[in-house]
């Protein structure tokens, strides 16, 4: 296969239609006899509903249907739950698991505001949200369950009184032996650190649209969600329905970051409105539905403790950790496991012992985002490394010198499971020359120069390190379909759905190469269930690893077909024939050369004769990955710190990063861009916050508090490049990186700037307010 | 309640009746059919919505149709110049100043009023010109180098 694109900074081919504004989101999707959905959410965080009264609001203008669970009770099933432990994983740790079901509408029971409790469905949304507000509900309010250590203790109010407990996963898990590590330890340092609740907040919210199709007994949904195939395979069970009835369509996505990759209750409630009322139905979910209804993330707290002999060498790392899962435990033991398989992370360590209680309360249901349980881990340990660097007098650059797994290290086994139940064993990359090439860029020697002097003169900078080592691309396969029609051109369909990362670019550029076509070619198509049979979606930095080389593989048995029917054409041997830029040749016979669209039609059968070869210039691969691939990276952050204020500017931040073999430079850079935004978003700003009766205090973009151009700094990237021997593109997984880094890196450089007054922050976000406090504290 | 609302979108004169409480949004997308214009928050925050009125930039959330009333309205459907691409939108495009493309078409019109304002920015000038739209996926410094080289275009 000839590298003619890939690696190349192709520009976007998706961008003209996004530029023109005739993308297509799903609130773009529209039906002749299009009903509207709203709906009626909890107001409360916990609470019995003893009593629903809708005769008020069916009777409002426009209403054609309003449904409670007992309305639709026939089609009421538990929605999907993922996060079983894998066989390898199961067998390695003793997971003590719990998960509850949960109905799209509430049965009897609200477990967090937001939770959904009737559905009006009508002629506009305008009234249909007008009935919302006429439904009468009799509440029994319960009691709320809003701390997550508190939740985990014997005696809490429960959530669901069948478990008789809070903890939904508990578990430990030991390498090593931490307690001779911790026995025979020069220095131990102890911390506990709190990373707060912070949200995905895509900018195109979720939305649904239905229709069924009485001909045939089919429905067509469209979903903004990162994984059709999911949302299928939900469906089949809701409708009882066999898969190919259902067909689930992922429009254009106005961002994702895991958000959209969980399991929801309208994925199935708005499908089943449709088929009941046999008219199209939509909902486009609005920014205060978003906030309390789609999932939230991180919130862990971590109380660490490391290990280490005065030189700085660490020796081990103990940990408990609580993360708070809001409602539902719909996740298994995804987040807490992932949280534990990185902790160690780019750092030689041999002995770690954790335990890990992960807590239902009564707040929105937790999902993976963006980095996915990592931006914790780091957090907890960058942290750590930095308060014993302080504690032994060293540079925070020096003592991960020291620990840093050098390149000759690898492959590095952990002696324990990754999160697929397979070994943790880091395949490629080297962290010190990360490490370097971020300080270097950063130019750190001479900003530890100015930072004293500008100390006398009152100005508090810092800089900040953190590094992470990523299990990527997790498995088991991603599904890829490759048709040439009569022309030559090329369609690839994959369960990957595209939410703005450019895959209709880099995996046409991937097929393009390895087909021999132009790149203009290639129409690529993902998340359409009815174009690929089995599929699982875009999510932990997976597709270009799955997806791509599903693609490369696909494209490489159509270009065998074509070289068959080529050579039968042609009057040549297969191992003569040469395809490139859209045309085969007998190699060395320039004159030969014909458009593939000649062999194409050739291969057809006519009333004349049998075609030359069968007309089969298809393939669908389904690439298995061994396990995940290990993407790293460093990132340096420069702060000043306004100490009269206690407001952080971002002066500098830099990223070196590895994601393997890239497939397109520009966009690689903007992935991290994107993810380092998220990151600081993190560290600075973004927090859901409840008060103590389970109520969410920042249920706008007013009070939840993203980014904008003038908090965020120009982002300094360089490219480290290790191929994974683990897939034949060489390729690493990329999306979440720049996400993981950015609390710990910024926390570590106010920690730095205000060094002087011995402030350690052990929380985020690092607000103003929480600033000043921590420096009121410290100060004489 | 319902009212005629008499209106100029991208050039074009349109009479429509609709209910008052309806938002210049909602009017552009359902009776007009002009989807380019999205809806991110409908409390006027994330500038997703954003559309030219009279040449300034309004959110199109926060004003209703009938607010709009013998106004010149321009949208992202009316940026390009047929099949020419704006020089902004063809900015952008060079600079990967997109990901996911739901905020860029109220940044588009809220930079192409901004540079008509401003047309030599600083970087912390573009910057400010944009905090009051969100983006998401690009961290904005695509974005920041799309809009300057837009602007450098020009001179």
């Amino acid at each position: 296969m000839g590298a003619r694109y890939f690696g190349a900074a192709v520009k976007r081919r998706e961008d003209p239609r996004f530029l023109r504004g005739e993308g297509r989101f799903v609130d773009d999707v529209t039906l002749p006899g299009l009903l509207h959905a709203a709906f009626l959410r909890s107001p409360h965080a916990h609470a019995r509903v003893a009593a629903i009264r809708t005769e008020a609001a069916a009777a409002m203008p426009g209403v054609v249907r309003i449904f409670t669970f007992s309305d639709l009770e026939r089609w009421m099933k538990p929605l999907p739950l993922f996060g079983a432990p894998p066989p390898g994983l199961a067998a390695a740790i003793r997971f003590d698991l719990r998960q509850a079901p949960q109905y799209p509408l509430c049965r009897d029971r609200a477990r967090h505001v937001g939770e959904i409790v009737a559905m009006v469905v009508a002629d506009s949304r305008y009234r249909a949200e007008d009935a919302v507000e006429r439904i009468e509900v009799d509440w029994e309010p319960l009691p709320p369950v809003v701390e997550v250590r508190a939740a985990s203790e014997a005696g809490a109010p429960l959530l669901h009184p069948e478990w008789a407990t809070n903890v939904a996963v508990a578990f430990t898990h030991a390498i090593g032996d931490t307690a001779a590590a911790f026995a025979r330890a020069e220095v131990t340092l102890e911390e506990t650190f709190t990373i707060q609740r912070y949200v995905g907040m895509p900018l195109e919210g979720r939305g649904v649209v239905a229709a069924w199709d009485r001909r045939d007994g089919s429905v067509t949904t469209w979903n903004s969600t990162q994984v059709s195939h999911f949302v299928q395979q939900g469906l089949a069970t809701v409708l009882e329905l066999p898969p190919h009835k259902i067909r689930v369509v992922a429009p254009d996505l106005g961002g994702g970051f895991g958000t959209k990759a969980s399991g929801y209750a309208e994925d199935a409630l708005i499908p089943i409105a449709a088929r009941v009322l046999g008219r199209p139905v939509k909902w486009i979910e609005d920014r205060r539905e978003h906030m309390v209804g789609a999932a939230h993330a991180r919130d862990q707290v971590h109380a660490i403790a490391l290990a280490a002999r005065r030189d700085g060498t660490i020796l081990a790392v103990r940990d408990r950790i609580w993360l708070d899962l809001g409602a539902y435990n719909v996740w298994g033991i995804v987040l807490p496991y992932n949280t534990v398989a990185h902790l160690i992370g780019p750092y030689r360590i041999r002995d770690l012992h954790v335990d890990v209680k992960a807590v239902v309360t009564s707040k929105t249901p937790n999902a993976p985002y963006r980095g996915a349980g990592r931006p914790e881990a780091v957090f907890a340990m960058d942290r750590a490394v930095d308060c014993l660097a302080r504690r032994l007098g060293m540079d925070p650059a020096d003592i991960r010198r020291r620990n840093y797994i050098r390149p000759d290290e690898l492959p590095y086994d952990f002696g324990m499971p990754y999160r697929d139940g397979n070994p943790l064993v880091y395949d490629s990359g080297d962290f010190p020359a990360a490490l370097e090439a971020a300080l270097s860029a950063v130019d750190y020697d001479e900003r530890r120069r100015e930072q004293g002097r500008l100390r006398a003169e009152g100005v508090h900078r810092g800089i900040g390190i953190s590094g992470y080592v990523e299990g990527t691309a997790i498995g088991p396969f991603e599904g890829a379909t490759i048709k040439l029609d009569l022309s030559g051109r090329v369609s690839v369909a994959t369960g990957a759905v595209n939410s703005g990362q450019g895959h209709e670019t880099t995996f046409a550029q991937i097929a393009a190469d390895a087909l021999g076509v132009p790149l203009d070619w290639v129409t690529v198509v993902g998340g359409d269930t009815a174009a690929v049979p089995f599929g699982v979606g875009t999510f932990a930095s997976r597709s270009a690893v799955t997806a791509g080389n599903s693609i490369a593989d696909a494209a490489s048995e159509v270009r065998s077909k074509l070289v068959r029917a080529a050579a039968a054409l042609l009057e040549a041997s297969p191992a003569d024939i040469e395809i490139a830029d859209g045309r085969a040749a007998v190699r060395g016979v320039p004159d030969s050369a014909v458009p593939l669209a000649r062999v194409i039609q050739a291969a057809i059968p006519t009333f004349a004769r049998p075609g030359v070869a069968a007309p089969d210039f298809e393939a669908t691969a389904y690439h298995h990955v061994p396990t995940v691939t290990y993407a790293s990276a460093v990132h340096v952050a420069h702060v000043e710190v306004d100490v009269g204020t206690g407001l952080v500017k971002l002066l500098r931040y830099v990223v070196a990063h590895d994601c393997g073999k890239v497939i397109n430079p520009t966009i690689v850079e903007g992935q991290v861009h994107g993810g380092v935004a998220q990151g600081v978003g993190g560290a600075l700003y973004e927090e859901m916050v409840y008060d103590e009766s389970g109520q969410l205090l920042t249920g706008t973009l007013m009070d939840y508090l993203v980014p904008t151009a003038m908090e965020l700094p120009p982002i300094e990237t360089v490219h480290l490049e290790f191929p994974s021997p683990r897939n034949p593109l060489g390729v690493k997984g990329l999306g979440e990186g720049g996400a993981i880094s950015p609390p710990a890196a910024i926390a570590n450089a106010i920690d730095d700037a205000l060094a002087p007054f011995g402030v350690c922050v052990t929380a985020t976000p690092a607000s103003p307010a929480r600033l000043l406090a921590l420096l009121d504290a410290r100060q004489p | 309640m319902n009212r005629t609302v008499r209106l100029r979108v991208n050039g074009e004169r349109h009479e429509r009746l609709v209910e008052v409480r309806k938002t210049l949004a909602d009017f552009l997308r359902e009776d007009l059919a002009l989807t380019g214009t999205h809806v991110g928050c409908e409390h006027g925050v994330c500038g997703a919505c954003t559309v030219l009125l009279h040449g300034e930039p309004v959110r199109s959330c926060l004003l209703l149709a009938v607010q709009a009333e013998d106004t010149e309205i321009t949208t992202i459907e009316g940026l390009a110049d047929g099949e020419q691409l704006h020089p902004l939108q063809q900015a952008f495009w060079d600079h990967h100043g997109l990901q996911c493309g739901f905020c860029t078409p109220g940044i588009l019109l809220t930079a192409k009023a901004f540079l008509e304002e401003c047309p030599h920015p600083t970087d912390d000038e573009i910057r400010e010109a944009l905090s009051g739209n969100l983006c998401r996926c690009t961290g904005y410094h695509f974005i920041v180098e799309a809009i300057r080289a837009a602007a450098e275009g020009r001179r």
